[in-house]
């Protein structure tokens, strides 16, 4: 077994984490404090191919493999939690289901200006009623003629209002399971702009604030037929399995925050003097720093064993389940640790650490929360 | 059009230096990067290939380290790379590096030679006016802007207190300002093409109608009698005062110094 | 090559529009110096068109004896004729020095020169002395007597070496201005002239010049600049800018900046210090509000003074400067561009 990347790989890290301090770093207090979406910041990815990382070239996308991806999701973490999550939604949740399920006019039509970045894309599964337990769906669609009409409402969608593209969840109809009447639940791409389709409100938010998130309202929304994405009824299972890609997008999110909160906290703790020392000389510091780094690369080792499952392997929820929850159990725990070390400048703004410690939470709760995860990781283990 | 760019794979300042025992700098041991100039130069080499269509050579001379700085820059687009590397062309000064390049570039097709003004190692500013030298072609230096015209290019050539709008006829050498532009970003996809295509790898038995005598560490004039990190001259005063005594500390000094 | 045949220190006097450069004069200063210890004259190389009056100023500075080469193809400064020009001279006279100005036009003459007559050149130097190479004796290597010996900062500052040319001549280097000391001069002095003219024959080596733009004032090069007024992101605000440029008109000097401060889009870029900007090295240097980030001092603390004002006591920048200020820069910097006014004012009455 052999840790080291290639040269490849380590290039695409050193690109994005010069892309990251030069771009993104200046701006991450700003967008933070002014909840506002990063638009040129996403257009200057857009035009690296950033928006793209995973999607073959011929749909328009750089033709790299999962972990490229997840170490861009982690370099730009790594200074600013929103960015990372802009493309992580795009790229895991719209741009991978189009790539998986679509038809060949699907992603030529879709998935061509989403990798190109051109477009901007969104996932919206979330109910008010309808979170971990995914069968609670109340969004419907109905088949009239040559056009699915939509009616129901998303909520909590990264991405949203800002994007172009959705893969939207909705009920098609029930079927019988074991028994039991269950809902068939289907896939559809609905374009921003189509009649019947507006926004809610915007969610004031903790953390990951420059993220849009909004909620999204189907009034008889009319889609063509040809929208639907994969089989009718196989909705559930689409969900489910870009949920598991999704999740290491978010562990990789939550890796680079763990990171990036690490680092700023090195650097402070050898600055920062009390009793006539550097903080980092007292013992309590370095006890503390050993554990942190400890944790951060083990989260590293699992987001990118994931990441690498996800090349190789057909199915790999697991191991994308146990990355999400530690790599997030880890950034909570490293974030909240790096603010303790920075003392009362950590709860002050004009310290990274202060938001990055917001934005890790989110990584415990969205795309699965911690104990969907053990739930997955655990059915696996008492299959 | 067929374009040469000549890189430097170059120590990053900021990670520290190293010597080998005979003064002469320990490049393995050092974090490096593409020397800041020559990227401007490959980014204006690439803008030309944009607007004008051309083929963009890079040619790197150093360790098979410096393999990398050729992989960045197909990463950024270039089309081809050729490292020059051979243990006899080491310790080489500036004399023996631009005979060393020119040698190598006496090779390719070109219309247009494009080198940084300076790395940021050694700030000698020479190699590029070297190597036109050797190739007995027009130098442009300092160039804050290049055209194509025909077959001539239209670079402003900047000085100390004004440029000049120089024209001169292809083959010809341009050593770019890193003020020239602001180079592009490398794509992901393109790091991976990078690396799947084959890079030239040319030794001293490839050089074109260069003297053994002129290479390496013997074939350079000049020597390095002795070489040191610099010392650091540190800390002098430092006064935390109210504003009109912080005034009159600062005014006292210069005076002192008899800056005033 | 028989070294013995090359006698004597020249230096290129670099002429712009017809008017000496101040190079030329420093120059002409250490020239004498080297001179001294070698026992030998001082030739200065005057190249241009219409510049034979010049050549009395060049003995006031310094020069024993003056070659002037003339013609109306070396009216403004292009790489070929002029690399002809000082090429020619060196064959003819075989001069054992050869100093050049490290300026825009010396440091694309200076390599040219350099490849031409297959010599050695050192660039940007900043001590230059006659001594012994190698410097110690050495077993089984000859050491020579009365070489050249060139010091210049290498690496942003980081390493300092000291270079020789021991079996080349000439011996070529090339010094950056305001390093060394012009000697007061001596008025009335009549130089020593020698007109030389090689003969010039266009081809595709002598570019065209289409236009010559003179620059405005703002396009000062921070790296000529005797004093800067280096502004942080501390400063606040572009509009903030004005206070330090208020500080800088005073002592006749130019603002520059950190890389914070361009990559927020207060400043160009041309006015950066550091790493990935220019290298400075004015005699006094004011940081002001600059943290002092490793690859911003790695630019400037080559700089003879540097003053540091920063709110920040445990600022980087303080561990550079030799005088470091722990204050409010927005209260000190407009009281201290007051006071020096006064002071210069009082100076002159």
């Amino acid at each position: 077994m052999d840790f080291t990347l290639s040269k490849e790989h380590e290039m695409a890290r050193a690109l994005f984490k010069e892309f990251a301090e030069k771009e993104v770093k200046p701006l991450a207090q700003e967008v933070d404090e002014t909840e506002v979406f990063p638009r040129a910041t996403v257009e200057k990815m857009a035009k690296l191919g950033f928006l793209g990382i995973p999607v073959p070239k011929e749909y328009g996308g750089q033709g790299c493999d999962p972990l490229t991806y997840a170490m861009c999701v982690e370099e730009l973490s790594k200074v600013c939690g929103t960015t990372g999550v802009i493309v992580s939604a795009h790229t895991s949740l719209c741009c991978d289901p189009i790539m998986t399920y679509g038809t060949e006019e699907q992603k030529q039509k879709y998935l061509v200006p989403l990798a190109k970045g051109e477009k901007l894309g969104a996932f919206g599964l979330t109910e008010p009623g309808a979170g971990t337990d995914a069968q609670g769906q109340q969004t419907k669609a109905v088949l009239d003629g040559d056009e699915w009409v939509l009616n129901g409402s998303k909520c909590f969608i990264t991405n949203g209002k800002e994007a172009d593209v959705y893969v939207i969840f909705a009920i098609t109809g029930t079927v019988e399971k074991r028994g039991r009447m269950q809902k068939e639940i289907s896939a559809f791409i609905v374009e921003k702009g189509t009649p019947g389709f507006t926004f809610g409100t915007k969610e004031k938010k903790m953390g990951i604030r420059g993220s849009s998130t909004y909620e999204l309202i189907f009034t008889d929304c009319r889609i063509p037929k040809d929208n639907m994405l994969g089989q009718q009824g196989k909705g559930f299972n689409i969900a489910m399995h870009t949920l598991d890609g999704g999740r290491i997008g978010i562990a990789s999110q939550a890796l680079g925050l763990a990171e990036g909160a690490l680092e700023n906290t090195i650097a402070y703790v050898k600055e920062r003097k009390q009793f006539g020392r550097a903080i980092g000389a007292f013992q309590n510091t370095q006890f503390q720093l050993a554990d942190m780094a400890t944790k951060v690369e083990a989260a590293q080792l699992l987001v990118y064993k994931a990441a690498m499952a996800k090349a190789t392997q057909k199915v790999y929820s697991v191991e994308a389940a146990k990355a999400k929850l530690y790599a997030a159990e880890v950034a909570m725990e490293v974030t909240t640790k790096a603010v303790q070390l920075h003392g009362g400048y950590g709860y002050i703004r004009e310290y990274d650490v202060e938001r990055m410690m917001r934005d890790a939470k989110i990584t415990e709760i969205y795309e699965g929360t911690s104990e969907v995860q053990r739930m997955v990781i655990s059915g696996a283990l008492l299959k | 059009m067929k374009i040469v760019v000549c890189v430097k794979q170059v120590p990053d300042t900021a990670g520290g230096v190293k010597f080998n025992p005979d003064g002469t700098l320990d490049r393995g041991a050092m974090l490096t990067i593409m020397n800041p100039d020559d990227k401007a130069g490959l980014e204006a080499a690439l803008r030309l290939k944009d607007q004008y269509g051309a083929e963009v050579t890079v040619v790197t001379m150093g360790l098979p380290k410096a393999e990398e700085v050729l992989r960045e820059a197909m990463a950024m687009g270039a089309d081809k790379g050729v490292l020059v590397t051979d243990r006899v062309l080491g310790g080489a000064d500036t004399w023996a590096t631009s005979t060393t390049i020119a040698g190598a570039i006496r090779n390719l097709d070109y219309d247009l030679i494009i080198t940084g003004r300076q790395a940021i190692d050694g700030d000698t500013a020479q190699v590029g006016p070297q190597i036109s030298e050797h190739l007995d072609i027009p130098v442009i230096s300092y160039a804050q802007d290049i055209k194509i015209e025909g077959d001539s290019v239209i670079v402003e050539r900047q000085y100390e207190d004004r440029y000049h709008v120089v024209k001169a006829k292809m083959p010809c050498l341009i050593t770019a300002l890193s003020e020239l532009n602001e180079p592009r970003y490398m794509t992901p996809g393109g790091i991976f093409d990078a690396y799947k295509q084959e890079i030239t790898v040319w030794g001293r038995a490839d050089l074109k109608d260069v003297d053994d005598a002129n290479l390496g560490l013997k074939g350079s004039p000049t020597k390095i009698a002795k070489a040191s990190d610099k010392v650091r001259k540190g800390a002098g005063e430092k006064v935390s005062l109210d504003p009109d005594e912080s005034v009159s500390y600062i005014v006292d000094k210069l005076k002192v110094k008899h800056v005033i | 090559m028989n070294l013995e045949e090359y006698k004597g220190v020249y230096v290129f006097a670099q002429q712009v529009d017809n008017e000496i450069s101040s190079i030329a004069f420093e120059l002409l200063g250490k020239a004498k110096d080297l001179a001294k210890d070698l026992n030998t004259e001082v030739t200065a190389v005057l190249i241009g068109s219409g510049i034979k009056g010049l050549a009395d100023q060049l003995a006031e500075y310094g020069a024993d004896k003056v070659i002037v080469v003339d013609d109306p193809e070396l009216k403004d400064y292009r790489t070929e004729p002029y690399a002809h020009a000082l090429a020619s001279v060196i064959n003819k006279y075989k001069p054992e020095i050869m100093l050049v100005g490290a300026t825009a036009i010396g440091r694309d003459l200076g390599p040219r020169v350099s490849a031409r007559v297959a010599t050695g050149l050192t660039a940007d130097c900043t001590v230059l002395e006659i001594g012994d190479f190698p410097l110690q004796p050495t077993p089984g290597q000859e050491q020579l007597h009365n070489q050249l010996l060139m010091t210049r900062p290498a690496f942003g500052g980081n390493t300092i070496a000291t270079i020789a040319c021991p079996y080349n001549r000439p011996q070529m280097a090339t010094v950056r201005a305001g390093v060394m000391q012009k000697i007061t001069p001596i008025k009335g002095a009549k130089a020593n002239v020698e007109e030389f003219n090689p003969g010039f024959t266009p081809d595709n080596k002598y570019v065209e010049i289409l236009d010559i733009v003179k620059a405005v004032s703002n396009t000062v090069d921070i790296m000529d600049a005797k004093i800067l007024v280096s502004g942080g992101r501390g400063v606040g605000s572009p509009e903030n800018f004005k206070i330090l440029e208020d500080l800088a008109e005073v002592l006749g000097g130019t603002v520059s900046c950190s890389r914070a401060v361009v990559d927020s889009g207060w400043k160009p870029k041309d006015l950066q210090v550091g790493q990935t900007g220019k290298t400075v090295r004015p005699n006094v240097y004011f940081a002001i509000g600059i943290s002092g980030a490793i690859q911003h001092v790695a630019g400037m603390e080559e700089s003879d003074i540097i003053v540091a004002i920063n709110k920040d006591a445990d600022a980087p920048i303080f561990d550079v400067a030799d005088y470091g200020v722990v204050g409010d820069l927005n209260k000190i910097v407009p009281k201290l561009t007051e006071a020096l006014k006064a002071e210069i004012a009082a100076a002159k009455g």
